[in-house]
Protein backbone atom coordinates (compact mmCIF):
# COMPACT_ATOMS: atom_id res chain seq x y z
CA UNK A 1 0.00 0.00 0.00
CA UNK A 2 2.63 2.50 1.07
CA UNK A 3 4.52 2.25 -2.19
CA UNK A 4 1.55 3.67 -4.07
CA UNK A 5 1.81 7.08 -2.43
CA UNK A 6 1.68 9.97 -4.84
CA UNK A 7 2.51 13.64 -4.39
CA UNK A 8 -0.13 15.94 -2.94
CA UNK A 9 -0.33 17.95 -6.16
CA UNK A 10 -1.39 14.85 -8.05
CA UNK A 11 -4.21 14.29 -5.58
CA UNK A 12 -5.31 17.90 -5.96
CA UNK A 13 -5.29 17.41 -9.71
CA UNK A 14 -7.68 14.45 -9.39
CA UNK A 15 -9.89 16.60 -7.16
CA UNK A 16 -9.92 19.23 -9.87
CA UNK A 17 -11.12 16.74 -12.45
CA UNK A 18 -13.73 15.44 -10.01
CA UNK A 19 -14.99 18.99 -9.46
CA UNK A 20 -15.38 19.56 -13.20
CA UNK A 21 -17.24 16.27 -13.52
CA UNK A 22 -19.61 17.24 -10.70
CA UNK A 23 -20.54 20.49 -12.41
CA UNK A 24 -21.02 18.69 -15.73
CA UNK A 25 -23.07 16.07 -13.93
CA UNK A 26 -25.60 18.67 -12.79
CA UNK A 27 -25.55 20.40 -16.15
CA UNK A 28 -26.38 17.17 -17.97
CA UNK A 29 -29.16 16.45 -15.51
CA UNK A 30 -31.12 19.43 -16.83
CA UNK A 31 -32.89 17.42 -19.56
CA UNK A 32 -34.09 13.80 -19.62
CA UNK A 33 -32.11 13.06 -22.81
CA UNK A 34 -28.71 13.71 -21.20
CA UNK A 35 -29.59 13.03 -17.57
CA UNK A 36 -28.11 9.55 -17.31
CA UNK A 37 -24.82 10.80 -18.67
CA UNK A 38 -24.91 13.19 -15.71
CA UNK A 39 -25.06 10.28 -13.28
CA UNK A 40 -22.08 8.63 -14.94
CA UNK A 41 -20.07 11.84 -14.78
CA UNK A 42 -20.87 12.10 -11.08
CA UNK A 43 -19.89 8.50 -10.47
CA UNK A 44 -16.56 8.83 -12.29
CA UNK A 45 -15.80 12.03 -10.38
CA UNK A 46 -16.63 10.32 -7.10
CA UNK A 47 -14.43 7.30 -7.83
CA UNK A 48 -11.52 9.54 -8.86
CA UNK A 49 -11.82 11.65 -5.73
CA UNK A 50 -12.11 8.71 -3.33
CA UNK A 51 -9.37 6.79 -5.12
CA UNK A 52 -6.98 9.73 -4.97
CA UNK A 53 -7.76 10.30 -1.30
CA UNK A 54 -6.89 6.71 -0.46
CA UNK A 55 -3.39 7.36 -1.83
CA UNK A 56 -2.82 10.26 0.53
CA UNK A 57 0.47 9.87 2.39
CA UNK A 58 -1.06 10.92 5.68
CA UNK A 59 -3.01 7.66 5.85
CA UNK A 60 -1.28 5.21 8.12
CA UNK A 61 -3.96 2.56 8.55
CA UNK A 62 -6.53 1.27 6.09
CA UNK A 63 -8.36 -1.25 8.26
CA UNK A 64 -11.10 1.00 9.57
CA UNK A 65 -11.45 2.82 6.28
CA UNK A 66 -12.11 -0.48 4.53
CA UNK A 67 -14.58 -1.65 7.17
CA UNK A 68 -16.46 1.65 7.11
CA UNK A 69 -16.61 1.71 3.31
CA UNK A 70 -18.02 -1.81 3.22
CA UNK A 71 -20.56 -1.11 5.97
CA UNK A 72 -21.63 2.08 4.17
CA UNK A 73 -22.07 0.20 0.91
CA UNK A 74 -24.11 -2.47 2.66
CA UNK A 75 -26.43 0.20 4.07
CA UNK A 76 -26.48 2.14 0.82
CA UNK A 77 -27.50 -0.62 -1.57
CA UNK A 78 -30.94 -1.29 -0.06
CA UNK A 79 -31.45 2.49 0.20
CA UNK A 80 -30.81 2.68 -3.52
CA UNK A 81 -33.29 -0.08 -4.26
CA UNK A 82 -36.35 1.19 -2.36
CA UNK A 83 -39.72 1.30 -4.05
CA UNK A 84 -40.44 4.54 -5.91
CA UNK A 85 -43.27 5.44 -3.54
CA UNK A 86 -40.71 5.45 -0.70
CA UNK A 87 -38.42 7.94 -2.42
CA UNK A 88 -39.40 10.96 -0.26
CA UNK A 89 -38.50 9.26 3.02
CA UNK A 90 -35.36 7.79 1.48
CA UNK A 91 -34.31 11.25 0.42
CA UNK A 92 -34.93 12.64 3.90
CA UNK A 93 -32.93 9.78 5.37
CA UNK A 94 -30.01 10.45 3.05
CA UNK A 95 -29.98 14.10 4.11
CA UNK A 96 -29.73 12.80 7.67
CA UNK A 97 -26.76 10.57 6.80
CA UNK A 98 -24.99 13.38 4.96
CA UNK A 99 -25.47 15.72 7.90
CA UNK A 100 -24.36 13.02 10.34
CA UNK A 101 -21.09 12.59 8.45
CA UNK A 102 -20.44 16.31 8.50
CA UNK A 103 -21.21 16.73 12.22
CA UNK A 104 -19.03 13.78 13.20
CA UNK A 105 -16.08 15.04 11.21
CA UNK A 106 -16.57 18.52 12.65
CA UNK A 107 -16.63 17.16 16.18
CA UNK A 108 -13.47 15.11 15.65
CA UNK A 109 -11.70 18.09 14.09
CA UNK A 110 -12.57 20.27 17.06
CA UNK A 111 -11.17 17.90 19.64
CA UNK A 112 -8.05 17.43 17.52
CA UNK A 113 -7.35 21.12 17.17
CA UNK A 114 -8.50 22.64 20.43
CA UNK A 115 -7.32 24.87 22.05
CA UNK A 116 -5.44 26.32 19.06
CA UNK A 117 -8.28 27.06 16.71
CA UNK A 118 -8.13 30.32 14.76
CA UNK A 119 -11.28 32.41 15.06
CA UNK A 120 -12.50 32.05 11.55
CA UNK A 121 -11.86 28.32 11.65
CA UNK A 122 -13.86 28.02 14.86
CA UNK A 123 -16.70 30.04 13.33
CA UNK A 124 -17.07 27.79 10.28
CA UNK A 125 -16.54 24.72 12.43
CA UNK A 126 -19.40 25.81 14.68
CA UNK A 127 -21.56 26.47 11.64
CA UNK A 128 -20.70 23.04 10.29
CA UNK A 129 -21.63 21.31 13.54
CA UNK A 130 -24.77 23.36 14.23
CA UNK A 131 -26.17 22.99 10.71
CA UNK A 132 -25.14 19.35 10.54
CA UNK A 133 -26.74 18.43 13.85
CA UNK A 134 -30.04 20.17 13.25
CA UNK A 135 -30.24 18.74 9.75
CA UNK A 136 -29.55 15.29 11.13
CA UNK A 137 -32.44 15.15 13.58
CA UNK A 138 -34.66 17.32 11.39
CA UNK A 139 -34.25 14.94 8.48
CA UNK A 140 -34.80 11.90 10.66
CA UNK A 141 -38.05 13.47 11.86
CA UNK A 142 -39.09 14.25 8.31
CA UNK A 143 -38.30 10.68 7.24
CA UNK A 144 -40.31 9.36 10.20
CA UNK A 145 -43.31 11.47 9.28
CA UNK A 146 -43.10 10.45 5.63
CA UNK A 147 -42.77 6.77 6.56
CA UNK A 148 -45.76 7.32 8.86
CA UNK A 149 -43.99 5.96 11.93
CA UNK A 150 -44.56 9.43 13.41
CA UNK A 151 -47.86 11.33 13.37
CA UNK A 152 -48.18 13.29 10.15
CA UNK A 153 -50.46 15.95 11.60
CA UNK A 154 -48.62 19.12 12.55
CA UNK A 155 -48.23 19.52 16.31
CA UNK A 156 -48.34 23.15 17.37
CA UNK A 157 -48.39 24.87 20.71
CA UNK A 158 -48.35 28.43 21.95
CA UNK A 159 -44.99 30.14 21.80
CA UNK A 160 -43.53 27.43 19.62
CA UNK A 161 -41.59 29.81 17.42
CA UNK A 162 -40.23 31.66 20.45
CA UNK A 163 -39.00 28.40 21.98
CA UNK A 164 -37.40 27.32 18.72
CA UNK A 165 -35.75 30.61 17.91
CA UNK A 166 -34.47 30.98 21.49
CA UNK A 167 -32.89 27.54 21.32
CA UNK A 168 -31.15 28.40 18.10
CA UNK A 169 -30.05 31.75 19.53
CA UNK A 170 -28.52 30.00 22.55
CA UNK A 171 -26.61 27.63 20.28
CA UNK A 172 -25.32 30.55 18.22
CA UNK A 173 -24.35 32.44 21.40
CA UNK A 174 -22.38 29.44 22.64
CA UNK A 175 -20.72 29.21 19.24
CA UNK A 176 -19.72 32.86 19.42
CA UNK A 177 -18.25 32.31 22.88
CA UNK A 178 -16.30 29.33 21.54
CA UNK A 179 -14.93 31.45 18.73
CA UNK A 180 -13.52 33.77 21.38
CA UNK A 181 -12.35 30.96 23.67
CA UNK A 182 -11.73 27.84 21.61
CA UNK A 183 -10.19 26.09 24.60
CA UNK A 184 -13.54 25.75 26.38
CA UNK A 185 -14.05 22.14 25.40
CA UNK A 186 -16.82 21.71 28.00
CA UNK A 187 -19.07 23.99 26.00
CA UNK A 188 -18.62 22.21 22.70
CA UNK A 189 -21.25 19.49 23.35
CA UNK A 190 -23.82 22.29 23.63
CA UNK A 191 -23.46 23.25 19.97
CA UNK A 192 -24.16 19.63 19.10
CA UNK A 193 -26.90 18.94 21.63
CA UNK A 194 -29.00 22.09 21.27
CA UNK A 195 -29.19 21.89 17.47
CA UNK A 196 -30.11 18.20 17.76
CA UNK A 197 -33.11 19.19 19.89
CA UNK A 198 -33.85 22.14 17.64
CA UNK A 199 -33.94 19.83 14.61
CA UNK A 200 -36.69 17.75 16.22
CA UNK A 201 -38.73 20.76 17.33
CA UNK A 202 -38.36 22.40 13.93
CA UNK A 203 -40.14 19.51 12.20
CA UNK A 204 -42.81 18.91 14.87
CA UNK A 205 -45.17 21.59 13.46
CA UNK A 206 -44.72 20.45 9.85
CA UNK A 207 -47.56 18.70 8.10
CA UNK A 208 -47.39 16.43 5.09
CA UNK A 209 -48.32 19.09 2.54
CA UNK A 210 -45.34 21.21 3.59
CA UNK A 211 -42.88 18.39 3.10
CA UNK A 212 -41.69 19.43 -0.38
CA UNK A 213 -40.48 22.76 1.01
CA UNK A 214 -39.00 21.23 4.13
CA UNK A 215 -37.10 18.52 2.29
CA UNK A 216 -35.65 21.12 -0.06
CA UNK A 217 -34.66 23.29 2.88
CA UNK A 218 -32.98 20.39 4.67
CA UNK A 219 -31.20 19.60 1.42
CA UNK A 220 -29.87 23.13 1.38
CA UNK A 221 -28.73 22.94 5.01
CA UNK A 222 -26.96 19.64 4.35
CA UNK A 223 -25.10 21.25 1.45
CA UNK A 224 -24.13 24.34 3.42
CA UNK A 225 -22.82 22.27 6.33
CA UNK A 226 -20.69 20.27 3.89
CA UNK A 227 -19.36 23.51 2.41
CA UNK A 228 -18.48 24.68 5.93
CA UNK A 229 -16.61 21.43 6.40
CA UNK A 230 -14.72 22.24 3.22
CA UNK A 231 -13.58 25.53 4.80
CA UNK A 232 -12.43 23.72 7.92
CA UNK A 233 -10.45 21.11 5.97
CA UNK A 234 -9.37 23.63 3.33
CA UNK A 235 -10.76 21.38 0.61
CA UNK A 236 -11.93 23.23 -2.50
CA UNK A 237 -13.61 20.08 -3.76
CA UNK A 238 -15.83 19.93 -0.69
CA UNK A 239 -16.56 23.64 -0.75
CA UNK A 240 -17.73 23.37 -4.34
CA UNK A 241 -19.75 20.18 -3.87
CA UNK A 242 -21.36 21.68 -0.76
CA UNK A 243 -22.10 24.95 -2.54
CA UNK A 244 -23.70 23.09 -5.45
CA UNK A 245 -25.86 21.00 -3.12
CA UNK A 246 -26.69 24.02 -1.00
CA UNK A 247 -27.73 26.12 -3.95
CA UNK A 248 -29.72 23.23 -5.40
CA UNK A 249 -31.69 22.89 -2.19
CA UNK A 250 -32.10 26.65 -2.04
CA UNK A 251 -33.41 26.92 -5.62
CA UNK A 252 -35.86 24.09 -4.96
CA UNK A 253 -37.04 25.67 -1.69
CA UNK A 254 -37.68 28.93 -3.50
CA UNK A 255 -39.64 27.15 -6.23
CA UNK A 256 -41.64 25.23 -3.63
CA UNK A 257 -42.36 28.23 -1.44
CA UNK A 258 -43.45 30.26 -4.46
CA UNK A 259 -45.76 27.43 -5.47
CA UNK A 260 -47.33 27.58 -2.02
CA UNK A 261 -47.32 31.37 -1.89
CA UNK A 262 -45.24 31.46 1.26
CA UNK A 263 -42.58 34.06 1.75
CA UNK A 264 -39.09 32.75 2.08
CA UNK A 265 -38.61 34.14 5.60
CA UNK A 266 -41.76 32.27 6.57
CA UNK A 267 -40.11 29.08 5.34
CA UNK A 268 -36.73 29.84 6.94
CA UNK A 269 -38.24 30.19 10.37
CA UNK A 270 -40.12 26.98 10.11
CA UNK A 271 -43.37 28.80 10.67
CA UNK A 272 -45.31 26.66 8.26
CA UNK A 273 -47.98 24.12 8.85
CA UNK A 274 -49.88 26.64 10.89
CA UNK A 275 -52.86 27.12 8.66
CA UNK A 276 -55.68 27.62 11.12
CA UNK A 277 -58.82 25.74 10.17
CA UNK A 278 -60.79 29.00 10.13
CA UNK A 279 -63.06 27.78 7.36
CA UNK A 280 -64.45 25.17 9.74
CA UNK A 281 -68.04 26.41 9.81
CA UNK A 282 -68.42 25.70 6.12
CA UNK A 283 -69.07 21.99 6.57
CA UNK A 284 -72.74 22.09 5.75
CA UNK A 285 -74.89 19.94 3.56
CA UNK A 286 -74.08 21.46 0.19
CA UNK A 287 -75.04 19.32 -2.69
CA UNK A 288 -72.55 17.87 -5.10
CA UNK A 289 -73.12 15.92 -8.27
CA UNK A 290 -71.80 12.41 -8.25
CA UNK A 291 -71.22 9.90 -11.01
CA UNK A 292 -70.48 6.20 -11.32
CA UNK A 293 -67.52 4.72 -13.13
CA UNK A 294 -69.80 3.85 -16.04
CA UNK A 295 -71.02 7.44 -16.45
CA UNK A 296 -67.53 8.81 -16.07
CA UNK A 297 -66.19 6.38 -18.68
CA UNK A 298 -68.89 7.43 -21.14
CA UNK A 299 -67.96 11.11 -20.83
CA UNK A 300 -64.22 10.44 -20.92
CA UNK A 301 -64.51 8.14 -23.93
CA UNK A 302 -66.38 10.83 -25.83
CA UNK A 303 -63.90 13.61 -25.02
CA UNK A 304 -61.21 14.97 -27.33
CA UNK A 305 -58.85 16.10 -24.65
CA UNK A 306 -58.36 15.02 -21.05
CA UNK A 307 -56.00 16.48 -18.47
CA UNK A 308 -55.23 14.33 -15.44
CA UNK A 309 -54.22 16.17 -12.26
CA UNK A 310 -52.53 13.80 -9.83
CA UNK A 311 -51.81 14.53 -6.18
CA UNK A 312 -50.55 12.81 -3.09
CA UNK A 313 -53.76 10.74 -2.99
CA UNK A 314 -52.62 8.96 -6.14
CA UNK A 315 -49.34 8.05 -4.46
CA UNK A 316 -51.09 6.82 -1.31
CA UNK A 317 -53.47 4.63 -3.30
CA UNK A 318 -50.55 3.44 -5.48
CA UNK A 319 -52.80 4.19 -8.43
CA UNK A 320 -50.10 5.16 -10.93
CA UNK A 321 -50.16 1.84 -12.80
CA UNK A 322 -53.95 1.96 -13.15
CA UNK A 323 -53.56 5.53 -14.35
CA UNK A 324 -51.21 4.22 -17.00
CA UNK A 325 -53.86 1.72 -18.18
CA UNK A 326 -56.33 4.59 -18.21
CA UNK A 327 -53.92 6.63 -20.32
CA UNK A 328 -53.49 3.72 -22.75
CA UNK A 329 -57.23 3.07 -23.06
CA UNK A 330 -58.01 6.70 -23.86
CA UNK A 331 -55.00 7.21 -26.13
CA UNK A 332 -56.07 4.17 -28.13
CA UNK A 333 -59.38 5.89 -28.75
CA UNK A 334 -57.62 8.96 -30.04
CA UNK A 335 -58.21 11.06 -26.93
CA UNK A 336 -55.41 13.50 -26.19
CA UNK A 337 -54.35 12.79 -22.59
CA UNK A 338 -51.97 15.04 -20.70
CA UNK A 339 -50.96 15.36 -17.08
CA UNK A 340 -50.93 18.64 -15.19
CA UNK A 341 -48.40 18.59 -12.38
CA UNK A 342 -48.36 21.20 -9.63
CA UNK A 343 -44.87 21.91 -8.23
CA UNK A 344 -45.88 20.88 -4.71
CA UNK A 345 -48.04 17.89 -5.65
CA UNK A 346 -46.89 14.97 -3.53
CA UNK A 347 -44.34 14.94 -0.77
CA UNK A 348 -41.16 16.16 -2.47
CA UNK A 349 -40.21 18.16 -5.57
CA UNK A 350 -40.91 16.14 -8.69
CA UNK A 351 -42.60 13.31 -6.77
CA UNK A 352 -45.51 12.87 -9.22
CA UNK A 353 -43.23 12.85 -12.26
CA UNK A 354 -41.21 9.98 -10.87
CA UNK A 355 -44.30 7.93 -10.04
CA UNK A 356 -45.83 8.47 -13.48
CA UNK A 357 -42.53 7.76 -15.21
CA UNK A 358 -42.31 4.56 -13.18
CA UNK A 359 -45.68 3.59 -14.63
CA UNK A 360 -44.19 4.13 -18.11
CA UNK A 361 -46.11 7.25 -18.99
CA UNK A 362 -43.96 9.19 -21.50
CA UNK A 363 -42.46 12.27 -19.89
CA UNK A 364 -43.48 14.57 -22.73
CA UNK A 365 -47.09 14.05 -21.53
CA UNK A 366 -46.22 15.44 -18.09
CA UNK A 367 -46.66 19.21 -18.12
CA UNK A 368 -45.91 21.59 -15.31
CA UNK A 369 -48.36 24.18 -14.06
CA UNK A 370 -47.33 27.05 -16.35
CA UNK A 371 -47.53 24.83 -19.42
CA UNK A 372 -50.88 23.20 -18.69
CA UNK A 373 -52.88 26.17 -17.37
CA UNK A 374 -53.31 27.89 -20.78
CA UNK A 375 -54.62 24.59 -22.18
CA UNK A 376 -57.21 23.89 -19.51
CA UNK A 377 -59.95 26.19 -20.88
CA UNK A 378 -59.89 24.17 -24.13
CA UNK A 379 -59.88 20.86 -22.28
CA UNK A 380 -62.98 18.67 -22.31
CA UNK A 381 -62.38 16.83 -19.05
CA UNK A 382 -60.04 17.56 -16.17
CA UNK A 383 -59.70 14.49 -13.96
CA UNK A 384 -58.36 15.20 -10.46
CA UNK A 385 -56.92 12.16 -8.72
CA UNK A 386 -56.06 12.66 -5.08
CA UNK A 387 -55.19 16.35 -5.32
CA UNK A 388 -57.10 18.98 -3.39
CA UNK A 389 -55.69 22.35 -2.34
CA UNK A 390 -53.72 22.82 -5.58
CA UNK A 391 -57.03 22.85 -7.48
CA UNK A 392 -59.02 25.08 -5.13
CA UNK A 393 -60.32 28.15 -7.01
CA UNK A 394 -60.57 29.97 -3.67
CA UNK A 395 -56.83 30.52 -4.00
CA UNK A 396 -57.59 32.86 -6.90
CA UNK A 397 -60.70 34.63 -5.65
CA UNK A 398 -61.33 34.32 -1.91
CA UNK A 399 -59.16 36.77 0.00
CA UNK A 400 -60.14 35.25 3.34
CA UNK A 401 -58.95 31.80 2.36
CA UNK A 402 -55.70 30.66 3.98
CA UNK A 403 -54.43 29.57 0.59
CA UNK A 404 -55.34 32.83 -1.15
CA UNK A 405 -52.66 33.80 -3.65
CA UNK A 406 -51.25 30.31 -4.06
CA UNK A 407 -50.84 29.49 -7.75
CA UNK A 408 -53.20 26.66 -8.68
CA UNK A 409 -54.03 24.44 -11.60
CA UNK A 410 -57.08 26.02 -13.24
CA UNK A 411 -59.05 22.79 -13.52
CA UNK A 412 -62.30 24.68 -12.93
CA UNK A 413 -61.88 26.22 -16.38
CA UNK A 414 -62.14 22.85 -18.12
CA UNK A 415 -65.53 22.00 -19.65
CA UNK A 416 -66.12 19.13 -17.23
CA UNK A 417 -64.31 18.41 -14.01
CA UNK A 418 -64.12 15.00 -12.36
CA UNK A 419 -62.71 14.50 -8.91
CA UNK A 420 -61.81 11.10 -7.53
CA UNK A 421 -61.90 11.34 -3.76
CA UNK A 422 -62.53 8.97 -0.92
CA UNK A 423 -65.03 11.20 0.87
CA UNK A 424 -66.06 14.82 1.22
CA UNK A 425 -63.67 15.39 4.11
CA UNK A 426 -61.62 18.53 3.51
CA UNK A 427 -58.00 18.35 2.46
CA UNK A 428 -54.88 18.62 4.51
CA UNK A 429 -55.23 22.31 5.21
CA UNK A 430 -58.81 21.82 6.40
CA UNK A 431 -60.16 24.10 3.71
CA UNK A 432 -63.33 23.39 1.83
CA UNK A 433 -62.80 23.22 -1.94
CA UNK A 434 -65.26 25.30 -3.99
CA UNK A 435 -64.42 23.20 -7.00
CA UNK A 436 -66.54 20.31 -5.72
CA UNK A 437 -69.77 22.34 -5.76
CA UNK A 438 -69.56 23.62 -9.30
CA UNK A 439 -72.27 22.53 -11.73
CA UNK A 440 -69.71 21.12 -14.10
CA UNK A 441 -68.04 19.04 -11.43
CA UNK A 442 -68.72 15.35 -10.97
CA UNK A 443 -67.53 13.73 -7.77
CA UNK A 444 -66.34 10.16 -8.14
CA UNK A 445 -66.29 8.72 -4.63
CA UNK A 446 -63.99 5.79 -3.99
CA UNK A 447 -60.43 4.60 -3.73
CA UNK A 448 -58.34 6.10 -6.53
CA UNK A 449 -56.85 2.80 -7.67
CA UNK A 450 -60.18 0.93 -7.68
CA UNK A 451 -62.08 3.74 -9.32
CA UNK A 452 -59.59 4.30 -12.12
CA UNK A 453 -59.55 0.53 -12.64
CA UNK A 454 -63.36 0.53 -12.96
CA UNK A 455 -63.22 3.35 -15.52
CA UNK A 456 -60.62 1.42 -17.53
CA UNK A 457 -62.85 -1.67 -17.51
CA UNK A 458 -65.83 0.37 -18.66
CA UNK A 459 -63.78 1.98 -21.42
CA UNK A 460 -62.69 -1.44 -22.62
CA UNK A 461 -66.17 -2.94 -22.34
CA UNK A 462 -68.29 -0.34 -24.11
CA UNK A 463 -65.96 0.13 -27.05
CA UNK A 464 -68.84 -0.50 -29.50
CA UNK A 465 -71.25 1.95 -27.98
CA UNK A 466 -69.28 5.11 -28.62
CA UNK A 467 -68.23 4.80 -32.24
CA UNK A 468 -70.03 8.03 -32.96
CA UNK A 469 -67.89 9.91 -30.48
CA UNK A 470 -68.19 13.70 -30.32
CA UNK B 1 -3.97 31.69 6.25
CA UNK B 2 -5.91 34.80 5.36
CA UNK B 3 -5.20 34.54 1.65
CA UNK B 4 -6.24 30.87 1.75
CA UNK B 5 -9.42 31.91 3.45
CA UNK B 6 -10.15 34.59 0.89
CA UNK B 7 -9.49 32.14 -1.93
CA UNK B 8 -11.89 29.69 -0.32
CA UNK B 9 -14.56 32.35 -0.04
CA UNK B 10 -14.13 33.19 -3.72
CA UNK B 11 -14.43 29.51 -4.58
CA UNK B 12 -17.57 29.18 -2.51
CA UNK B 13 -19.18 32.25 -4.03
CA UNK B 14 -18.42 31.26 -7.61
CA UNK B 15 -19.57 27.69 -7.03
CA UNK B 16 -22.83 28.96 -5.55
CA UNK B 17 -23.42 31.13 -8.65
CA UNK B 18 -22.66 28.20 -10.95
CA UNK B 19 -25.00 26.09 -8.84
CA UNK B 20 -27.87 28.58 -9.16
CA UNK B 21 -27.46 28.92 -12.91
CA UNK B 22 -27.18 25.19 -13.55
CA UNK B 23 -29.95 24.12 -11.18
CA UNK B 24 -32.37 26.77 -12.44
CA UNK B 25 -32.24 25.09 -15.84
CA UNK B 26 -33.16 21.64 -14.55
CA UNK B 27 -36.59 20.65 -15.79
CA UNK B 28 -39.22 20.33 -13.02
CA UNK B 29 -39.71 16.81 -14.37
CA UNK B 30 -36.37 15.85 -12.88
CA UNK B 31 -36.51 17.58 -9.50
CA UNK B 32 -36.58 14.31 -7.58
CA UNK B 33 -33.55 12.80 -9.36
CA UNK B 34 -31.84 16.18 -8.99
CA UNK B 35 -32.20 15.97 -5.25
CA UNK B 36 -30.90 12.41 -5.04
CA UNK B 37 -27.98 13.21 -7.33
CA UNK B 38 -26.89 16.33 -5.45
CA UNK B 39 -27.16 14.23 -2.33
CA UNK B 40 -24.78 11.66 -3.73
CA UNK B 41 -22.35 14.37 -4.88
CA UNK B 42 -22.55 16.06 -1.49
CA UNK B 43 -21.40 12.78 0.06
CA UNK B 44 -17.94 13.67 -1.28
CA UNK B 45 -17.56 14.67 2.37
CA UNK B 46 -16.45 11.06 2.66
CA UNK B 47 -13.04 12.28 1.49
CA UNK B 48 -12.55 14.31 4.65
CA UNK B 49 -13.80 11.45 6.78
CA UNK B 50 -11.41 8.96 5.14
CA UNK B 51 -8.42 11.14 5.98
CA UNK B 52 -9.63 11.49 9.54
CA UNK B 53 -9.79 7.72 9.97
CA UNK B 54 -6.56 6.99 8.11
CA UNK B 55 -4.42 9.55 9.91
CA UNK B 56 -5.41 7.87 13.19
CA UNK B 57 -4.49 10.81 15.40
CA UNK B 58 -6.68 9.67 18.30
CA UNK B 59 -9.16 6.91 19.03
CA UNK B 60 -11.97 9.43 19.15
CA UNK B 61 -11.23 10.76 15.68
CA UNK B 62 -10.92 7.25 14.28
CA UNK B 63 -14.26 6.13 15.71
CA UNK B 64 -16.13 9.29 14.67
CA UNK B 65 -14.43 9.24 11.29
CA UNK B 66 -15.33 5.61 10.64
CA UNK B 67 -18.99 6.31 11.42
CA UNK B 68 -18.80 9.32 9.11
CA UNK B 69 -17.26 7.27 6.31
CA UNK B 70 -20.03 4.68 6.63
CA UNK B 71 -22.77 7.32 6.62
CA UNK B 72 -21.37 9.14 3.60
CA UNK B 73 -20.65 5.95 1.67
CA UNK B 74 -24.25 4.85 2.08
CA UNK B 75 -25.24 8.13 0.41
CA UNK B 76 -22.75 7.69 -2.42
CA UNK B 77 -23.89 4.15 -3.18
CA UNK B 78 -27.60 4.64 -2.54
CA UNK B 79 -27.75 8.07 -4.14
CA UNK B 80 -26.21 7.13 -7.48
CA UNK B 81 -28.12 3.85 -7.57
CA UNK B 82 -31.56 5.37 -7.10
CA UNK B 83 -30.87 8.34 -9.36
CA UNK B 84 -29.96 6.01 -12.19
CA UNK B 85 -33.00 3.82 -11.52
CA UNK B 86 -35.28 6.85 -11.66
CA UNK B 87 -33.74 8.29 -14.81
CA UNK B 88 -34.02 4.94 -16.58
CA UNK B 89 -37.79 5.19 -16.18
CA UNK B 90 -38.15 8.52 -17.97
CA UNK B 91 -39.06 7.68 -21.55
CA UNK B 92 -40.28 9.90 -24.34
CA UNK B 93 -43.33 8.88 -26.36
CA UNK B 94 -41.29 9.33 -29.55
CA UNK B 95 -38.64 6.78 -28.70
CA UNK B 96 -40.79 4.37 -26.78
CA UNK B 97 -42.52 2.19 -29.34
CA UNK B 98 -40.12 0.32 -31.63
Amino acid sequence: MTTAQIPEQAIEFFYLIATALFVLSLKWLSAPATARRGVWAGEIGMVLAIGATLLHRGIVDYTWIAIALVVGAIIGIPLGLVHMTAVPQRTALSHAFGALCVSLVGTAEFYQRTPHVPRFMMAVLSMEVILGSLTFTGSLMAAGKLQEVLPQRPITYKGQNIVNISLLAIAVAVAVYLVMHPGETRLFPLIIGIPLVFGVLMIVPIGGADMPTVISLLNSYAGLSAAAMGFVLDSKLLIIAGALDGSSGFVLSVIMSKAMNRSFTNVLFGAFGQVQPTAAGAIEARTVRTATAEEAAAILGAANSVVVVPGYGMAVAQAQHKVREFYDALTKRGVDVKFGIHPVAGRMPGHMNVLLAEADIPYDRLLDMDAINPELPQTDVALVIGANDVTNPAARSDKSSPIYGMPILDVDKARTVMVIKRSMSPGFAGIDNELYYLDKTLMLFGDAKTFVGDIVRQLAGEGLGSVAGV
Amino acid sequence: MTSDLITSLYVFMLAAFVGFEVIRRVSPLLHTPLMSLTNALDAIAVVGAILLVGEHKSNLSTVLGALAVAAATSNVVGGFLITDRMLKMFKSSKTKKP
